[in-house]
């Protein structure tokens, strides 16, 4: 099909090859062709972002971008957070405090609050929820994950000698 | 605090009250969830729906053709094709005199209803091709008027929606009680306003998906569905489509949000199981967010003219409404779209000791999409309309609304308690909710910053409202009706050979934590630890009948059928234990996985000994004994039709004048649920029930043009509440057990979305109050606060 494109990648660490149609976004892509389901479409316009995920290091909603444009990319999953523990003290975090209840927004909460601390290492409150204003959760009130994510930020600075 | 007495929650090691997390939440933060769209299976195809683009519309022709020919295309229906495989149906109840509506179908025959109602439906290989495929269909329209106004759908001559039906009115009730007449006459102020609320949805995160599995060998269908209660849609199955009770399973696993969303009848997902059906292999259906807009059903969309009168003194003394609900072309299957309205009637005014109460309900179709029940059914108007009434009735005798709601609260120790409208309330905490409430918040002291800001030019408001929550329904709700939705719920435990314990339930999970809550009270009650208690729910083939996860039930109901299983089941290994050790079983116990003597705590054997015992060392055991190591209880509230708990919510907002914006600031809610399981979840439930109703209260709605156009179907348009613009929430209880469970559990899960708007509403009038401008529609957006100000 003249409409399909090679692409090499790295998904999770582990080196990727196929022939995808030019219009396959990368969440279909995830999901359809790598049963990667931990990712999610929610609205697949851009606004909910449970289908974030991490592209060459930086959070990216799935839904907007074409998985043939991602040749010689890295994508991380929640798949790959996971196995890797680069998250765990996060997901631990959620799960104790309960900063989730149906889960199905929770993958791309959590992609995009490991970026929100890697880049601001002890957010306030007010920095947390406006980092997470792109990611829509209808359960849990946010207030959860907001507490959720201020603990983790505790731990990684007191883990670090402070801040 | 606990006023219940001791009891088997009270046992050592108790996890009764404690913020156990959510063992079954692990799967979801690793990605690991399994929701239907997850699911592949052979030979699986794909459903996509072509919708009417009109609010009303006669359909002269459908030519699929060209579509149907198109390379993995497996098939493309219409109605005509589906006639007579399934039988159409119709939304009333026979306890809601007078509830009329028309049948429905999968696809619309010969004329479609509302803007988004399925037409035709097109299978292909996959979601794609069956996307590109469905703009091959052509229709061939005649556009009909559109009646899309509640009010003028009742005009006299107003052409009916429903033919058959002769008028556009589906159902009236009115309620007279007390002298209302004579209250108003002989009252010091009356208060007068007009309310609407807007048309809102659910917005689920996870869209309405559906998988059919029709296996023509053996004529067994699987459907996997993402729902709040299975044993209800194979029940809906079974009436509608050519199969036998054996030959229908329902599993619903992980739901990605459902908020009374997925607990209704919809014709697209009919359509899926009657193809499934109709082609013999697996047909998936996951709706898009479009057309999750204009598909899912609607929720409130109410104007209400209310009417307060009250003394000097500060009584209120009567209270009369007029309520007007749109609910589009038909009653929502099978619960209807008249418990809406119904409870709002119902439950205006139910907290206050007012006796003399006046409403008028009328329902009416529309050519928009069905309306039905939503997270907190009615309440949250029933609320802001008492509420912000209240409000206006302490302006109007200068008396401090926390006084007057004070003044006015059934006094605690007034129950049991019947309201005007006739609801029975067994056992309430108003006036100790709100002395709480008032204390939490620092009410004094947030009315001397308010007053202070003021004075700069900062302008803050505090609203306040009471509530009450209907929560473990009985058989009076639905089931007396004729609609196949069970009360009771039921739980089956079963002792494993390693001493774990597998429990099944018919209660259902989509995220509010009823798996960790009834393995808590089975743990409990049990004497064995929570990491041991394997919990089963949503499949019709696996565990006992029941209801499902709606109206505030799962933990109340399924709770205490989960707590009655338990203790039969102790019953039995404790009989066993008995034989086994040559010991009276009542001087046993079980306690943290081990068989004890109960007066000295001395352990006797491990738990799992007594499940070797029983299941490979039949040898060993007299004769008589046969272990019996399976119990099932089942449990249905009959004493009151309703456990209602109540609580106070409060908000503090600032009101920027200049652009209408509203900040909140803070929220508190006072809740008395009766006995607490788990107080970390109960408190998220609270917690997200507020943000809905925030949401409603600010931001949400589905906007329609006179034509019934839909102006704002994606959630780029359509506003949900976010992190950013939301508080944080601070919760407190109070506990008052229902009595009539052992449990003394009553609902949590729509509290919240009960009293935050009115509790907002009541905020920002609070801050236009210096001003002279007031808001009564909801959602208050920063445009109507401008023109409510004569800013715009």
């Amino acid at each position: 099909m003249s409409d399909a494109i090679d692409i090499r990648l790295t998904v999770n660490g582990e080196p990727v090859a196929r022939h995808v149609p030019a219009r396959q976004n990368l969440v279909d892509f995830l999901r359809e062709e790598l049963g990667l389901t931990g990712t999610r479409a929610g609205c697949e316009h851009g606004v909910c972002g449970a289908c974030t995920v991490r592209v060459d290091g930086a959070a990216t909603r799935a839904c907007l971008i074409f998985a043939a444009q991602l040749d010689g990319a890295r994508v991380d999953t929640i798949e790959g957070l996971s196995e890797s523990g680069e998250i765990a003290d996060l997901q631990a975090a959620f799960h104790a405090r309960n900063a989730l209840q149906c889960g199905f927004c929770t993958a791309g909460m959590l992609v995009t609050t490991a970026e929100l601390l890697r880049d601001i290492p002890a957010p306030s409150r007010a920095e947390i929820r406006d980092h997470l204003s792109g990611n829509y959760c209808r359960c849990t009130g946010y207030h959860a994950i907001v507490d959720a994510i201020e603990t983790v930020a505790r731990q990684r600075c007191a883990a670090k000698g402070g801040t | 605090m606990t006023e219940r007495p001791l009891s088997f929650l009270d046992r050592p090691n108790s996890y009764i009250g404690r913020s156990v997390p959510r063992p079954n939440a692990q799967r979801l933060l690793h990605g690991r969830g399994t929701f239907v769209d997850d699911i592949r299976l052979p030979r699986l195809v794909h459903a996509v729906f072509l919708r009417s683009p009109y609010a009303h519309a006669r359909i002269i022709s459908i030519d699929a053709t060209a579509a149907a020919q198109l390379p993995g295309v497996v098939r493309v229906v219409t109605a005509k094709d589906l006639a007579g495989r399934y039988t159409p149906w119709v939304g009333v109840l026979t306890h809601m005199k007078g509830l009329k509506s028309a049948p429905q179908h999968p696809l619309a025959v010969e004329r479609a209803c509302w803007q988004g109602e399925p037409v035709a439906a097109l299978v292909a290989e996959s979601r794609a091709v069956a996307e590109d495929a469905l703009a091959h269909i052509v229709v061939d329209w005649e556009e009909l008027p559109a009646v899309a106004d509640a009010e003028t759908v009742l005009a006299p001559g107003a052409p009916a929606i429903q033919p058959a039906l002769g008028d556009n009115l589906a159902f009236a009730r009115s309620i007279d009680v007390g002298a209302v007449d004579d209250a108003f006459a002989r009252a010091d102020a009356v208060v007068e306003d007009h309310f609407t609320v807007a048309r809102h949805t659910g917005v689920c995160p996870e869209t309405r998906s559906i998988l059919a599995d029709f296996n023509p060998a053996d004529r067994q269908l699987t459907v996997h569905h993402s729902s709040q209660a299975p044993h209800m849609m194979k029940e809906i199955i079974l009436r509608h489509f050519p199969l036998a009770e054996p030959d229908v399973r329902v599993i619903c696993r992980d739901v990605g949000g459902s908020y009374g969303i997925k607990i209704h009848v919809y014709p697209d997902e009919m359509a899926v199981i009657a193809l499934s059906l109709l082609l013999g292999r697996p047909v998936k259906f996951v709706a898009d967010r479009l057309e999750s807009f204009v598909s899912d059903i609607h929720a409130r969309e109410h104007r209400i003219g209310a009417r307060m009168a009250v003394s000097k003194s500060g009584e209120i003394l009567a209270i009369a409404v007029d309520d007007l609900t749109g609910i589009g072309p038909y009653s929502t299957y099978p619960r209807t779209s008249a418990v809406e309205g119904n409870q709002v009637i119902n439950l205006i005014g139910s907290w206050y000791r007012c006796a003399n109460y006046r409403a008028r309900l009328r329902v009416a179709f529309q050519n928009k999409p069905p309306m039905s029940q939503y997270r907190a059914v009615g309440h949250p108007i029933a609320c802001a309309v008492t509420e912000m009434l209240v409000d206006r009735a302490a302006q109007a005798i200068g008396l401090d609304p926390a006084e007057l709601r004070r003044r006015n609260l059934i006094a605690d120790d007034a129950y049991p308690w019947t309201s005007p409208a006739g609801l029975r309330l067994e056992r309430l905490s108003h006036q100790r909710c709100l002395e709480r409430m008032l204390e939490l918040m620092d009410y004094a002291g947030l009315r001397r910053e308010q007053a202070a800001l003021r004075a700069k030019g900062v302008h803050r408001g505090i609203g306040l409202a009471s509530f009450v929550e209907i929560t473990n329904p009985g058989p009076a709700f639905y089931g007396v009706g004729g609609a196949p939705i069970s009360a009771q719920d039921g739980c089956t435990l079963r002792l494993d050979p390693g001493g774990s314990v597998t429990l099944a339930i018919s209660v259902t999970e989509q995220g509010q934590g009823t798996e960790t809550a009834v393995a808590q009270i089975a743990a409990s009650v049990l004497g064995v630890s929570l990491e041991r208690v394997r919990v089963v729910t949503g499949d019709t083939e696996r565990t006992p009948y029941g209801g499902g996860t709606w109206a505030s039930r799962g933990t109340g109901i399924g709770g205490e059928a989960a707590l009655q299983a338990a203790k039969a089941l102790r019953a039995n290994v404790l009989a066993l234990a008995g034989a086994i050790l040559q010991a009276v079983p009542d001087t046993l116990d079980i306690r943290a996985d081990w068989i004890i003597d109960a007066a000295s705590g001395a352990q006797r054997i491990r738990l799992h000994e007594v499940g070797r015992a029983g299941y490979f060392r039949g040898d060993t055991l007299p004769p008589d004994v046969q272990p019996e190591l399976v119990a099932t209880r089942h449990y249905q509230p009959r004493e009151y039709p309703f456990a209602f708990t109540n609580g106070v919510q409060a908000s503090w907002v600032e009101v920027d004048v200049d652009t209408g914006f509203v900040t909140l600031l803070k929220h508190w809610v006072v809740e008395d649920c009766g006995t607490v399981v788990n107080p970390l979840l109960v408190d998220e439930q609270i917690r997200g029930g507020v943000v809905q109703g925030l949401g409603a209260a600010l931001f949400e709605e589905c906007s329609y043009d006179a034509q019934g156009q839909l102006l704002n179907g994606t959630l780029a348009d359509y506003l949900v509440p976010m992190a950013g613009e939301m508080p944080d929430i601070v919760v407190a209880h109070l506990v008052t057990p229902t009595t009539t469970s052992e449990l003394g559990a009553k609902g949590v899960g729509e509290a919240g979305t009960a009293g935050a708007p009115a509790a907002v509403m009541n905020a920002i009038n609070d801050a236009l109050l210096p001003f002279g401008a007031r808001i009564t529609t909801q959602p208050a957006t920063p445009q109507r606060i401008l023109r409510a100000l004569k800013r715009t």
